[in-house]
């Protein structure tokens, strides 16, 4: 036993309570199950590990020590590796797929999250060392708020207008308001279609937005999660039945085109309005200095 | 590159003057037919049937 032992134990456990805490079945709908929620949990406690030794290695003066930390840092990009494979090798099955821009999306999300539990682990540790338990709490319990923080991202309905309009055909056309959206052609498929569809249109609140919006990763992660919290109605033989997000290109509104099993329109509003505006979809025109 | 994933599976059409070559062709006498030949070929084929005009629909895999 030394004087470490209690600083790096109170490290690890905040850390790895951390990762339990981040480790919600939320919107991304995964990790869904008890295995991969055992792997994140288990790096999660190895990330916590490498996050509190550091502090006690410095004051040891041991600082090469510190060099442990890049081999936390690669083994983290693996976990987004395996992360984006595993989702990307099941996507394919998917009725309604996730598409690459969320995977990424949800992929960078783990990495990151294991960085903000070696950070808490870190920070928990060095204010043990620095002054006590009860000081080291505290910053334990602030560092949690702030990877909470630092966690949610962006929403749709921050960013856009969602109105509810009635899919109708101008022949053979399925337009949402004036959005054109596919030809279905035969009589039967436009009753079923008129039947179970729903359309909203996304109307953008700046020019940022309209290219996030525009953005198709953005699109089918709209449609993947309305599809998700909604159910969809259709199957792998009907492929005319598939809900389908266009754009305006006049004034960059979309036009979303969905089929949900539970047909309500508020339900469907809130689904939409919390669907995450994906890291990788964001562009900042706007940000750019073009001389006028 | 551009990938083709689009293909024209088949044409229905009760119009034997307007076919296309290159296509499986089916020619039907009315609008009837046509309609229960493309509902049925949608389904065997996985495609989705699309209007052209009146008296022609086509067979697409997208």
């Amino acid at each position: 036993m030394n004087e470490y032992i209690y600083p790096v134990v109170l490290g690890v456990l905040t850390g790895t309570l951390t990762r339990i805490y981040m480790l919600r079945t939320d919107y991304r709908q995964y990790p869904t199950y008890l295995h991969g929620k055992i792997i994140h949990i288990a790096l999660g406690f190895i990330a916590a590990g490498l996050g509190s030794v550091a502090i006690p290695s410095i004051m040891e003066e041991d600082f090469t020590a510190i060099t442990f930390l890049t081999v936390a840092a690669s083994q983290f990009r693996e976990v987004r590796n395996m992360e984006r494979n595993t989702l990307t090798e099941l996507d394919s099955y998917e009725m309604v797929p996730r598409g690459r821009t969320y995977i990424e999306g949800i992929a960078i999300a783990f990495e990151s999250r294991n960085y903000l539990v070696m950070f808490t682990s870190l920070i928990t540790t060095l204010f043990y060392l620095l002054f006590n338990l009860w000081v080291a709490l505290i910053a334990a319990a602030i560092s949690v708020v702030l990877s909470k923080a630092m966690m949610s991202g962006g929403k749709l309905s921050d960013i856009v207008e969602i109105k509810p309009v009635k899919p109708h055909f101008d022949g053979a056309g399925l337009y949402v308001d004036n959005i054109y959206i596919m030809n279905i052609g035969l009589p039967e498929r436009q009753e079923e279609v008129l039947k179970y569809g729903m359309g909203f249109i996304l109307i953008p609140k700046n020019f940022n937005v309209n290219t996030t919006i525009a953005n198709l990763g953005q699109r089918q992660a709209i449609l993947h999660d309305v599809s998700t919290a909604l159910g969809v109605v259709t199957d792998s033989g009907a492929p005319a039945l598939v809900p389908l997000a266009k754009r305006d290109l006049d004034d960059g509104r979309v036009g979303v085109f969905i089929l949900p099993q539970e047909k309500t329109v508020e339900k469907a509003i809130k689904v939409i309005g919390q669907v995450p505006t994906l890291e990788n979809a964001i562009k900042m025109p706007k940000e750019m200095h073009v001389p006028k | 590159m551009m990938e083709v994933n689009k293909f024209v599976l088949a044409v229905i059409t009760t119009n034997p003057k307007k076919v296309p070559s290159g296509a499986a062709v089916f020619h039907c006498e009315d609008k009837k037919e046509m309609e229960v030949i493309a509902t049925n070929l949608e389904a065997i084929l996985d495609g989705i049937a699309h209007l052209l005009t009146e008296e022609m629909y086509v067979i697409v895999r997208h």
